[in-house]
């Protein structure tokens, strides 16, 4: 049809050469109907800068797309039913073994399908490997503050990425209703009960009765394979529309300005090496796949809530909460006859700050500074000691909580006493971060003043070199003007002050308390003690202005 | 000797010196120390054994368990925890104790099989308990690993992890890892129920109960075990698994990472 339109319009002598090749006709077809010219011409040449940690969220993204792949191989095999059958499969340790049909059919997907063993060992390394890559792209964008404006939405979007693979891996580990899973669902039903007045509502209602009813599997199936990877995808298209909207973020450098983004076109480039990048991430994932095993279900049995094993953990993304939990003393207080369980209460009232921090980051941090300018350029995270050192303090924190949730394998492999780590926990909860922000704050200033004394004195070369009069010196060489700008690209803030407390005509004004908070913390971000004064064009020049003295 | 004092300043003399001064105390310490106790002729009969189990008994034991095995402030009363406990505690090299500390641990076994026999026979000349089992009660020929298995989850799995390979307990305690535990002594354990663990006397798990958790360990967590997923990490579930995706997966995600942005177009000029 299009053929003959195009030989009809070119209407030459030669007919048959004039014929356009098969992917442009293809291409007009499309064009026709879907108006893909516009878009691809908007789109194609769209640019992205160069930088290995820009490609963070790639892994992410990937991880996800083979999590899916996977899953939907899986749930053709899967029954998400509780109903109890014995077992007769192919794997002889279970024979004769009463379990539940979900456990059966995780058996055989495991032994019986082909390639079943495989898609699970994908399906969960590839979730592992998921929330992890989400989670180093989030400090990717945390330390070099890529979250300021215009990006804050964008953030939150990734938070609830973040959340929310969280959840689906929860839902996922608990499918196969194998002792380990199944005793992470009871600890969940311990921990919704341990809410005032509505828990036993929520848990009966959650379970359809008494734990462990018959429901749980096949509720947590249809949030597992339906509901949460459904809201992931909208928010994963959001995200990227976002990326796209406002445009790659990008390090200073020589010709890279809050305007402009600088480097290689999505086609052809970005796209060979997305997609080159795609496969070396399925091939990782596949590899670890195959050669290390995970989840074993077949040796850890059917789940029967009269028996548990220790080494019961959830998966690392959940680690913390395990933490808060196993270090929480047992506190508990009894009014009227009705229990309010502190010892799990508490730890699932902390579960929320502590995810929640990362969510309001950048609003403090807005208001703090006063700073609602956008923000297209990178800082290094030296450039930011304040916000560096809540990071690196964060994650601290979240270390020390994971040591809390493995701490019979900290005791068994360090031949340590599990008590001195529980006290260790209870202490480093409160303690660790305060250190962390310290020595990360002094770290970065040092950092800073290295960077100051490179850009004024040069790099220190190496060579020595002997002065007529018998001084040694080392020779220093000066840095290329490239790396000067590197060095010296930042912007320094001056802290938000109280405005002036009296009016022209002397009347005082109320200041808050709030607008007292923010001048003092601000004076923390930008104070003297958070950043080492730039070296300025004059003092470059006095010193550069040729005596060579070092 | 002239040519000894020729060479006694070359640069090797100090050493040479040190040798023959090591040969000259370890020799004289072989010479002059006194010999190992006696060992202990086999004996077949019990009073025989019983005689030199209590000989063997007075030189290793008796600082901590009493002279007569009625225990002391550093060591638990040995009457009624049966030969089948001393098997146990004695070949897995557990006893002696090397110094007091949370719980005993295996160390190398410090008595040939004779002599524990012996000292068997001596504790339990003391007082009535549990057997050392024969091998037709640790190996039946007929098993079910199966069964096994559900018994192990219920009984033991609490503190030995799901196959066996150990766990944390209170103030320094610890569950052992189950997997080069020979069967006679696991049977053993199950029977005496060692320092923290629990006793499993056949009123609880039958014999026929303990032949087929032996079974099951030997299926699951032993040198014949298969592991059908690959390298297993150490069988202790996700916590091992989650570290390995963060150091292995992630660190060579990111390795990947450098190397394809390090791999970028350039401009003709470069």
């Amino acid at each position: 049809m299009s053929t003959e339109s195009t030989t009809k319009q070119s209407g030459g002598e030669m007919p048959r050469q004039r014929k356009a090749p098969a992917g442009e006709r293809v291409a007009d077809w499309a064009d026709g109907r879907l108006g893909i010219y516009s878009l691809a011409k908007a789109n194609m040449r769209k640019i992205f800068p160069d930088h290995w940690s820009f490609m963070l969220g790639e892994v992410a993204l990937y991880s996800f797309i083979i999590v899916i792949l996977t899953g939907v191989y899986l749930t053709l095999f899967f029954t998400p039913s509780m109903a109890e059958i014995e077992y007769h499969g192919s794997y002889v340790p279970m024979h004769g073994i009463t379990m539940s049909e979900a456990y059966a059919s995780t058996l055989e997907i495991s032994f019986d399908v082909r390639g079943g063993l495989l898609m699970r060992q994908i399906h969960h390394w590839g979730a592992l490997i998921f929330v992890a890559a989400m989670f180093v792209h989030m400090m990717r964008v945390f330390f070099t503050g890529a979250f300021r404006k215009p990006r804050e939405v964008n953030w939150l979007f990734g938070f609830l990425l973040l959340v929310l693979g969280m959840f689906t891996g929860l839902t996922g580990y608990s499918l196969p209703d194998d002792l380990l899973s199944g005793t992470g669902i009871r600890f969940m039903e311990g921990a919704i009960l341990s809410v005032p007045v509505v828990g036993t509502y929520i848990s009966m209602f959650l379970f359809g009765g008494e734990f462990p009813g018959h429901d749980i599997i096949s509720r947590f199936f249809s949030i597992h394979v339906l509901l949460l990877p459904g809201i992931m995808l909208g928010l994963l298209v959001a995200h990227l529309i976002l990326v796209f909207y406002h445009k790659h973020t990008q390090f200073a450098g020589a010709g890279k300005t809050n305007r402009n983004v600088v480097g290689m076109p999505l086609l052809p480039v970005y796209m060979a090496k997305a997609g080159g990048f795609f496969f070396l991430v399925f091939g990782v994932i596949s590899m670890l796949a195959a050669t290390f095993s995970i989840n074993p279900v077949w040796v850890v049995g059917p789940y029967r809530s009269d028996q548990v094993s220790t080494n019961a953990q959830p998966d690392w993304y959940m680690g913390f909460s395990e933490g808060l939990v196993r270090i929480m003393p047992g506190w508990e207080i009894n009014i009227w006859d009705h229990t309010l369980v502190l010892g799990v209460f508490i730890p699932l009232m902390v579960l929320p700050l502590v995810l929640g921090a990362i969510a309001v980051y950048p609003f403090i941090e807005s208001w703090v500074t006063g700073d609602k300018r956008e923000h297209h350029i990178l800082d290094r995270p030296r450039n930011a000691p304040t916000r560096t050192a809540f990071g690196a303090a964060w994650i601290a924190w979240y270390f020390v909580m994971l040591i809390g949730g493995g701490n019979d394998l900290w005791a068994t492999h360090f031949h340590l006493s599990i008590n001195a780590i529980t006290w260790f926990v209870r202490i480093g909860f409160f303690v660790v971060p305060v250190i962390t922000f310290v020595i990360t704050k002094r770290i970065c200033m040092g950092l800073q003043r290295h960077d100051k004394e490179k850009v004024l004195h040069g790099r220190e070369s190496g060579i020595i070199k002997r002065l007529p009069h018998g001084e040694f010196v080392e020779v220093h060489e000066r840095l290329s003007q490239e790396d000067l700008h590197t060095l010296t690209a930042h912007e320094q803030y001056s802290p938000e002050e109280i405005g002036p407390e009296t009016d022209e005509q002397g009347v005082r004004r109320k200041v808050g308390r709030s607008e007292k908070l923010r001048a003092k913390l601000s004076k923390g971000f930008y104070g003297e003690n958070s950043q080492v004064a730039k070296p300025t064009v004059e003092e470059y020049e006095e010193i550069t202005s040729g005596h060579g003295h070092h | 000797m002239k040519k000894l004092s020729a060479r006694r300043r070359h640069p090797l003399a100090a050493l040479v010196v040190l040798i023959f001064a090591l040969a000259a105390t370890g020799g004289l310490y072989t010479a002059l120390a006194p010999a190992d106790e006696a060992k202990a002729a086999k004996g077949s009969g019990s009073s025989l054994a019983i005689k030199e189990g209590k000989k063997l008994y007075a030189v290793g034991c008796a600082s901590c368990h009493g002279t007569g095995g009625q225990g002391s402030s550093d060591g638990p009363s040995l009457v009624g925890v049966g030969a089948a406990a001393v098997d146990f505690q004695v070949g897995t090299g557990r006893m002696p104790a090397q110094k007091p500390e949370a719980q005993a641990p295996k160390k190398p076994v410090k008595y040939d099989q004779a002599e524990i026999d012996q000292l068997a026979a001596y504790v339990a000349s003391l007082g009535p308990g549990p057997n050392v089992p024969n091998k037709s009660q640790y190996d039946p020929n007929e098993s079910d690993a199966a069964a096994g298995g559900e018994l192990f989850r219920t009984n033991c799995a609490q503190c030995h992890n799901f196959t066996g390979e150990g766990g944390a307990l209170s103030k320094g305690k610890f569950a052992p890892d189950l997997g080069d535990v020979s069967k006679k002594h696991i049977y053993e354990a199950m029977q005496t129920g060692p320092q923290s663990m629990p006793s499993y006397p056949d009123s609880v798990i039958t014999e026929k109960g303990k032949g087929d958790i032996i079974a099951y360990l030997e299926t699951v967590n032993s040198e014949e075990s298969d592991s059908p997923g690959g390298y297993g990490l150490g069988g202790f579930g996700p916590v091992s698994e989650g570290l390995f995706a963060w150091v292995f997966g992630l660190g060579v995600m990111v390795a990947v990472a450098v190397w394809v942005a390090a791999r970028t177009a350039k401009a003709k000029k470069s």
